[in-house]
């Protein structure tokens, strides 16, 4: 999804911010989609096929950044060259700031399914 | 076959010489002369028409069959129900002998506006029904345009009977156009990746050819298979019919597995005390799943669905798709059954900057395989995957062996393996409910996002598709296999797995063709289409509406080749060149394609961009009401990337 457009809508969708680090988050969320975390990990940090979950409650900052810059697991690295740890740091703001979500029964279509599969 | 007769008599080439000079004389303007007044096109003339439109008088006069009407008898007599076609004029014989001779029914043609589209409309049909239709196309371009589709058909073993037009005689072919649509060898270009291929010389030849043909194809492995149909010998007319005699058809018993090997794998199986099925095409038919369940509950062993079809019903406890790492890395017996890729299967591969690779399973771990790709391979194209040693190796149909391994198994199992069995029971019981209800919580997480998450998108489908009686006609591993996790797989026919080659312009034709076999069923065809791939051929929208068959298509539209884009992704972190631009060359935005928009064009209901979440299940019940009333529908919906 090109750039632009993909951070429009994105800003049309809830944001979940913490409020005394609000712009720091801002452009964490807006780093995380221009470097591409968000191809295999979900705008929301939430996770798929190709990437796990990052959020909530990412991993610690110092192990976060320390996987990113030198990981040899199916992820690439990210070096310190092309996403410095100031951005990472951002980046690591931003998914700390994602709130957990709603439980299964918060959610009628979901709570429908721990009795019966759908469809 | 005659030649090129006297002007008494008008010969083929003749007439469409005669057509062509006429056209000419009166939409190109002489030199000199004034140019064409601006509109649109010169509308043809009364003789123009009546040249374009009907037979010359001596073709009329002639009630006699022609060789394409033999043909259609050979087709009829294995029941052809469908022939998907783009037309073409080195199959003209044989598409008027489908339409008037035949009366456009068994077969019926199905105006297809790719060649591609033929072949992916084909391949989806084939797997719904168990059984092939023909495609017609030229033996050149429009075999170029068949032959990616032809592929994924091969790769998916799945047959399709590819049908050429080809013009062999040189001295007989009209000048132009005729020596651009023929070849020497059409099937040349798709051998490495059809079973067989013949270019008959006689109608009887043909007869015999296209029957063995089917046969062939229907034959595990199934696979794509290619006639010539040469065009003289499609429009002579038969002077002996009574000469012409068609096969009988007789399916070929799939082959089983040696009972010897059959036997030293239930003994292996009996004993393990981890033992895993993994089945990737092993359901060809629809008793295929049931004869799987059989041999599961035998064991009570593990089955990991590789999803290429039908294998196994998610919803039965010992369905453990999700633990599949885990359970090979833990495990003492595998049983592959139509695995194509056993290597991939107990080896690990990382694509990161060092290219490593490891054993997922333990030194002592035995690997039993059973496929009937053992003995049958081709060299060029590599789509059997990287050599596996395994401890037994059965050539044969797997689906065809499950009986008679089934049976071993039993025999085999002793007090100790029976008790085993029984323990492992409560075992994938509580594993598949805690997948269960991690799948639930899974979803929560970008519920309320926008782009829509696709586990929302599932699960809103899945909602709407209560109480119908439905089926996946497309793969959903690109919404990170959120159908399959979510929703209840129980019947034989509710999925068919993915394109086979991994080709693009795969998913709505294949869509298109799998509904119309549903179409006789009253099954609900559901498509959750990607929005690269019906770029590809999006004319498959206008070959639905056009043969009205309903269709439930929701886009998971990611603007983006994403696949592609998490490879430049990884090239550029790879190379430390900046990882902000991957986009390049990989999205597909500005402009947004307004896929609602394309599908009107083609007159069918749609709504969308749909952006927010909230507005999904509202739409899908609109859409589901459009397709409920025997209609067609796309949804449009921007959604995460995976």
């Amino acid at each position: 999804m090109a750039l632009r457009s993909f951070a429009l809508v994105l800003c049309l969708a809830p944001l979940a911010v913490a409020t005394g680090a609000k712009a720091d988050v801002t452009q964490g969320r807006a780093l995380y989609i221009k470097v591409g975390c968000y191809q295999c990990h979900g705008t929301e940090g939430q996770g798929g096929v190709a990437g796990p979950r990052l959020a909530p409650a990412p991993m610690a900052w110092e192990a976060f950044a320390q996987y990113v810059h030198n990981t040899t697991d199916a992820m690439p690295p990210y070096r310190e060259s092309v996403l410095p740890g100031t951005e990472l740091k951002l980046i690591h703001d931003f998914l700390l700031s994602i709130p957990p979500p709603p439980n299964v029964d918060d959610i009628p279509l979901l709570r429908a399914l721990k009795k019966r599969p759908a469809p | 076959m005659a030649g090129i007769k006297a002007k008494a008599s008008v010969g083929r080439r003749g007439f469409l010489g005669a057509v062509a000079t006429a056209g000419a004389a009166t939409t190109l303007p002489a030199t000199g002369a004034e140019p064409l007044p601006k509109r649109a096109a010169a509308l043809p003339t009364h003789q123009q028409l009546a040249a374009e439109t009907q037979p010359p008088k001596a073709m009329a006069a002639g009630a006699q069959q022609c060789g394409a009407d033999f043909m259609v008898d050979v087709m009829r007599s294995v029941n052809i129900d469908y022939v998907a076609s783009n037309p073409g004029s080195s199959f003209r014989a044989l598409q008027e002998s489908v339409i008037n001779y035949a009366g456009n029914t068994r077969p019926e043609f199905l105006t297809c506006l790719h060649e591609e589209s033929s072949v992916a409309l084909a391949h989806g049909y084939a797997k719904v029904s168990g059984k092939p239709i023909a495609i017609f196309a030229h033996s050149t371009v429009g075999l170029q345009h068949a032959s990616m589709a032809l592929y994924n058909a091969w790769c998916d073993r799945a047959p399709v009977i590819a049908v050429l037009g080809n013009i062999t005689d040189g001295a007989k072919r009209r000048p132009g156009v005729e020596w651009l649509h023929t070849a020497q060898d059409p099937a040349a270009i798709v051998r490495d990746f059809v079973k067989w291929d013949d270019q008959p010389g006689s109608l009887q030849h043909f007869a015999e050819s296209f029957v063995r043909a089917y046969k062939l194809s229907l034959s595990p492995p199934m696979a794509p298979v290619v006639i010539v149909a040469d065009g003289d010998l499609q429009e002579e007319p038969i002077h002996d019919r009574a000469s012409l005699s068609i096969p009988k058809y007789v399916a070929t018993a799939p082959p089983q597995g040696d009972a010897g090997a059959v036997r030293e794998a239930a003994r292996l199986l009996a004993a393990a005390e981890r033992p895993v099925i993994v089945a990737d095409r092993c359901a060809r038919t629809h008793e295929g799943m049931g004869l799987l369940v059989a041999l599961a509950e035998s064991l009570n062993a593990p089955v990991i669905d590789q999803a290429n079809r039908m294998n196994f019903p998610n919803t039965h406890p010992l369905s453990q798709n999700a633990r599949a790492r885990r359970l090979i890395e833990e495990a003492d017996v595998i049983l592959a059954l139509e695995v194509n890729d056993v290597w991939g299967l107990i080896n690990e591969y990382i694509d990161n900057e060092e290219r490593t690779t490891f054993s997922k399973i333990k030194p002592e771990t035995k690997v039993i395989s059973i496929t009937a790709m053992e003995t049958y391979l081709k060299s060029n194209y590599q789509d059997f995957q990287r050599f596996a040693a395994v401890d037994v190796s059965i050539a044969g149909d797997a689906q065809a062996t499950l009986p008679a391994l089934t049976e071993a198994v039993k025999r085999a199992l002793t007090a100790r393996g029976k008790s085993r069995a029984a323990a492992r029971l409560e075992e994938m019981r509580k594993a598949h409910e805690a997948t269960r209800q991690r799948a639930l919580t899974d979803a929560t997480y970008a519920w309320d996002a926008s782009p829509i998450s696709t586990a929302r998108l599932a699960a809103e489908l899945g909602d709407v598709l209560k109480g119908e009686d439905w089926a996946l006609v497309s793969p959903d591993n690109f919404i990170s296999g959120w159908a399959r996790r979510l929703w209840a797989f129980d019947k034989p026919y509710q999925y068919i797995g993915t394109a086979g080659g991994q080709g693009v312009g795969y998913g709505i034709a294949a869509a298109v063709g799998a509904a119309l076999a549903h179409k006789p069923h009253g099954r609900l065809a559901v498509n959750i289409q990607t929005d690269g791939d019906l770029m590809y051929a999006p004319g498959a929208i206008w070959t639905a509406m056009h043969h009205k068959i309903p269709l439930l298509s929701v886009m998971h539209n990611n603007r983006a080749y994403h696949q592609e884009t998490m490879h430049i992704q990884r090239m550029a972190n790879r190379r430390d060149r900046g990882i902000d631009r991957a986009h390049i060359g990989t999205i597909i935005d500005h402009p947004a394609i307004d896929y609602a928009m394309l599908a009107k064009s083609m007159g069918m209901w749609a709504e969308g961009p749909i952006t927010d979440p909230k507005d999904l299940g509202p739409a899908l019940k609109r859409a589901l009401a459009v397709v409920k009333s025997g209609g067609a529908a796309l949804l449009d919906v921007v959604t995460q990337p995976r």
